[in-house]
């Protein structure tokens, strides 16, 4: 077996030679050439680049991190100001990441019966601007007047710290317990991103190699591989997700994994397996077993390379699919536990909020998800079309 | 370039297409164009046939398509000061629509391969109808009667039961003749027929030409043949216009044109051929007539095996088989080789000829045991190389290497020639170390006549003949003892074809190599053959020494494949 893993260990390296030449452009040179002409495929990669940065980011805690720390208003509005600001020393401010009593009053004055009509006032006035002195007939006819002087004498003192009040809003608004949605969302891509690429990754892996092995060997072995094949495939997904879901019983990030990865590999199995018929009739193969290359050397270092856009661009087919699976999934409640977040966690709380009329986590979730396989999917198209520009209209003399 | 235009060809009258300054450019990207044509001029008189004749790239067909207006839309230019003039009209100007009516009614086209070109769901004779419905407006029984007619005419054997054939039901050249006979349906004014020969086997050419030539004088039509092989049109051509890199070179009445060629790329298109009656020591290649040098050693190389020659592989009885599942139980046997028995003696060379499907490359692909032989042995160096067990056979695997016939399709695309010419040194551990193997690797690149600095380029950066070269540098890594040339050649244009085939000889004179050599180019086999094998329906017919088998061919079947070489212009 050592003679056989080194037989492909991948195209021999040959020795440098000190001639001077120019480095000819490789195949995947010319492709991403192409992909940087398509603005549109660009655009698209800069946007999921940019998910995944996010979600690399949360991943490693450097954003989102503090997403569990609530602001003590259920379900509140991306009008909503939140009261405490960096500056203002709180030492309640920060609440235990296991704690969460809904309503926790750490600031008084929120849970204050006007607080509200504070909070509205405090939106309405231009802050730090010089306030309107009071008037007498202000104070005889409103019988909270004094509170208000209070709560204005308080403002010309807090002026400066208002103005940080404004950058600590939920712009997204805030959740059932009062956790803010951006921060949420954020904390959610990355459960839902990861689970994409990496099911993604597992099915490719598996659909790859068997039909590779199908597609190469023939006969016994592709009769076998595809009746494996018709097993998987005559079942609706849904339903073998949920079997296997239920089989599985543990739930979590990697079980979830685990099932969309090893349902998901039959479409790949079946092009990857036409891909390797075809190549293997190629005379560049039959040249490869006439200078004496194994069949995995074969299989692996000469037909492989030359399937590769195949299966990137299957891989990043799946990706779009699994990320949406997995919200499917979390929606049902067949997803992440409910300790973690995912986009589809968040789908399904927003089905009880917006008989409320709470439509922000909603949007939020459903806006990043669209946004992203929105451009994860002309990207697709874009990698394809860079990799096999035969496909995008043909053109011969 | 001493290109030669001796002005457009005279005709009598008005002719019946006149093509004036043709320049056709495609768009390789947003800032890249490609000229194609570049301005040229001919007329095609009435009632004759052109011949255009180029290599590839040469713009030939390009020409042939803007005329019927089938360039792709999206990324072809026709310059708007270009005519080409029928019946009065510009059709470069034309509106698609009225175009469209000229296409099949006067102006109709038969293409290279009738195997894509015939949709395989329908019978001929509903496709022949079709044409007869678009352009003649007949239907039912009107229609059917003539598409029948017109299958006798193309020369179809019983053409009442053959209309209602599918297309795969048909052979290579029947497809053909159906192709034809839907073109010269509406009785056109012009038929353009582009390579419709070079998928067939040189006894179905024969016919096919034939068959053009005399629907030509019958129907009164005037015929556009574009071909790349000269030898082709000398038989049917009034006119001949030779073109280059999107340039004509030459253009005149045939006679003029095989009798006193004024251009030296006209002269080298001429010479480069093998030809029948003469063997040169090395063939004459374009390079010496543009250079001005003309033929270099023309003297003529003795052919032919003796009886004392060493012999290197001994082959007897080989038989394979394919099977194909019928039912759910049964298989079909096909046998595509039979009983084949030969010698092959060292330093020479075996030509393996015949038609497809006679089972020439089903030979060489069974002796180098990528298909495993069904029977038979082929005894190498006292071992018989079928039978072994396929661990023991490695270490005889690179004594026989092959070049096939598509240089295109044979070399990995996604390897450097670097990878491509030290992978088989890495597997069968030739050279000390990496360095040692690559240079080997500069100096076989050096031996096919390659610069240094292909080691680092990829194999779409090459040209068909250089990408041969590439995959004869392969095989020499592994200095193998006997090469099998699968149609090695066939796929090159003529003035490659020369320099390849000069290349093979050099390299079979220095190394000593035996060579089968597999093609169904009777000329080509000729040339470079000390003994020749005939091939049909995967027997041996003849086999012989190559002079004898040429001057004195002993079974019918022999005489009738040479009777079809194409014999050039004959005066």
């Amino acid at each position: 077996m050592a003679t056989d893993t080194a037989a492909i260990a991948g195209a021999p390296r040959p020795a440098q030679r000190d001639i001077p030449h120019t480095v000819s452009p490789g195949l995947w040179t010319l492709a991403w050439r192409r992909l940087r002409a398509d603005k549109v495929g660009m655009v698209s990669l800069a946007i999921v680049l940019a998910f995944i940065v996010m979600m690399i980011l949360s991943g490693l805690g450097l954003i989102a991190s503090d997403w569990q720390r609530e602001v003590g208003v259920n379900y509140a509005p991306p009008t909503f100001l939140g009261p405490e600001a960096p500056a203002t020393p709180a030492p309640e401010a920060v609440v235990p990441r296991t704690a969460a009593p809904a309503g926790s009053n750490y600031q008084s004055k929120i849970v204050d019966p006007i607080g509200d009509v504070i909070a509205s006032l405090k939106a309405g006035k231009v802050p730090g601007g010089p306030l309107p002195p009071e008037t007498a007939e202000e104070k005889s006819v409103d019988p909270l007047a004094d509170v208000m002087s209070e709560i204005r004498a308080d403002k010309q003192v807090e002026a400066k710290a208002e103005h940080r009040v404004r950058l600590a809003t939920l712009p997204f608004g805030g959740d059932k317990w009062g956790r803010d949605v951006l921060k949420k969302t954020i904390k959610g891509s990355e459960t839902s991103i990861f689970v994409g690429i990496a099911s993604a990754v597992v099915a490719t892996f598996i659909g790859t190699l068997l039909g590779a092995l199908a597609g190469y060997y023939g006969a016994k072995v592709d009769d076998f591989l595809n009746w494996f094949y018709s097993v998987f495939s005559s079942m609706p997904p849904l339903l073998l997700i949920l079997a296997v879901a239920a089989v599985l019983q543990h739930k979590g990030i990697v079980t979830i994994i685990l099932i969309l990865g090893l349902t998901g590999w039959t479409g790949v199995f079946r092009l990857i397996r036409a891909e390797y018929l075809k190549h293997k009739a190629r005379e560049y193969v039959q040249a490869a077993d006439a200078i004496g290359a194994s069949n995995a050397r074969r299989m692996f270092v000469h037909i492989f390379p030359n399937v590769s856009h195949v299966v990137l661009v299957q891989l990043s087919i799946l990706v779009v699919g699994f990320i949406k699976a997995e919200v499917i999934l979390s929606f049902l409640g067949f997803g992440v536990p409910v300790d973690v977040v995912s986009w589809g966690s968040m789908l399904n709380e927003a089905q009880n909020e917006l008989i409320l009329g709470k439509w922000w986590q909603l949007v939020a979730a459903g806006t990043a998800m669209a946004l992203l396989v929105t451009a994860f999917s002309i990207f697709t198209d874009s990698l394809r079309d860079a990799l096999d520009p035969r496909l995008k209209g043909r053109t011969g003399a | 370039m001493g290109t030669i235009q001796s002005g457009v060809m005279q005709s009598n009258g008005d002719p019946l297409v006149r093509v004036r300054n043709l320049r056709v450019s495609f768009r390789l990207d947003r800032h890249t164009s490609f000229d194609a044509v570049k301005g040229i001029s001919f007329d095609i008189p009435r009632n004759k046939t052109v011949a255009l004749v180029g290599e590839s790239g040469s713009g030939k067909s390009v020409t042939s398509l803007a005329m019927l207006g089938l360039l792709p839309p999206e990324n072809s230019i026709i310059d708007r000061t270009s005519e080409i003039l029928y019946g009065g009209r510009n059709l470069v100007t034309l509106p698609i629509g009225e175009l469209r009516k000229l296409r099949g009614a006067d102006i109709s086209m038969i293409f290279q391969e009738p195997m894509t070109s015939l949709n395989p769901v329908f019978t001929v004779g509903w496709q022949l109808e079709e044409v007869l419905r678009l352009h003649m407006g007949m239907r039912g029984r009107a229609a059917r009667k003539r598409a029948i007619a017109l299958l006798g005419e193309v020369g179809i054997p019983e053409p009442e039961r053959r209309i209602d054939a599918y297309p795969s039901q048909l052979s290579g050249g029947q497809q053909q003749r159906v192709m034809i006979a839907m073109a010269i349906a509406c009785e056109p004014k012009l038929l353009i027929a582009d390579e419709p020969t070079t998928a067939l086997d040189v006894t179905i050419q024969k016919q096919i030409l034939d068959l053009i030539a005399a629907l030509q004088k019958r129907l009164q039509m005037s015929v556009l043949f574009i071909t790349h092989d000269l030898a082709v049109v000398g038989e049917i051509a009034d006119y001949v216009v030779v073109m280059r890199n999107g340039e004509i070179r030459e253009q005149g009445p045939a006679r003029a044109i095989f009798e006193s060629p004024q251009d030296s790329y006209t002269k080298a298109l001429l010479l480069c051929r093998p030809r029948l009656d003469r063997r040169p020591m090395r063939l004459p290649v374009i390079d010496d007539f543009i250079r001005g040098t003309g033929p270099q050693h023309t003297e003529e190389r003795p052919r032919g095996i003796g009886a004392g020659d060493p012999i290197v592989l001994d082959v007897k009885n080989l038989g394979k088989s394919f099977y194909s599942r019928e039912g759910i139980f049964g298989t079909r046997e096909f046998k595509a080789v039979k009983d084949v028995s030969f010698r092959l003696p060292k330093g020479k060379t075996l030509g393996l000829v015949g038609e497809s499907g006679s089972g020439k490359t089903t030979v060489g692909l069974t002796l180098m045991r990528l298909h495993e032989a069904t029977s038979g042995e082929a005894i190498f160096e006292g071992r018989d190389l079928l039978s072994m067990p396929p661990k023991e056979f490695m270490r005889y695997k690179r004594r026989i290497q092959i070049i096939f016939q598509n240089p295109y399709a044979s070399l990995n695309p996604r390897f450097t020639v670097g990878q491509i010419l030290v992978e088989p040194m890495h597997i069968h551990g030739i050279g000390t170390s990496a360095q040692d193997r690559t240079d080997k690797a500069f100096e076989l690149l050096a031996k096919v006549g390659l610069p240094e600095v292909s080691f680092y380029k990829y194999p779409h950066e090459f040209s068909g003949g250089q990408r041969q070269r590439i995959a004869i540098a392969r095989c020499l890594t592994m200095q193998p003892d006997i090469l099998i040339c699968d149609e090695s050649v066939s796929a090159l244009d003529v003035s490659v074809q020369a320099q390849v085939l000069n290349l093979l000889q050099d390299l079979q004179d220095e190394f000593r190599m035996s060579y089968i050599f597999i093609s169904h180019d009777l000329a080509v086999v000729k040339y470079i053959s000390d003994q020749v094998m005939v091939m049909s329906e995967g027997e041996i017919v003849e086999i012989a020494n190559s002079d004898d088998i040429y001057r004195h061919p002993k079974m019918p079947y022999t005489q009738r494949l040479l009777a079809s070489i194409p014999k050039g212009w004959h005066g």
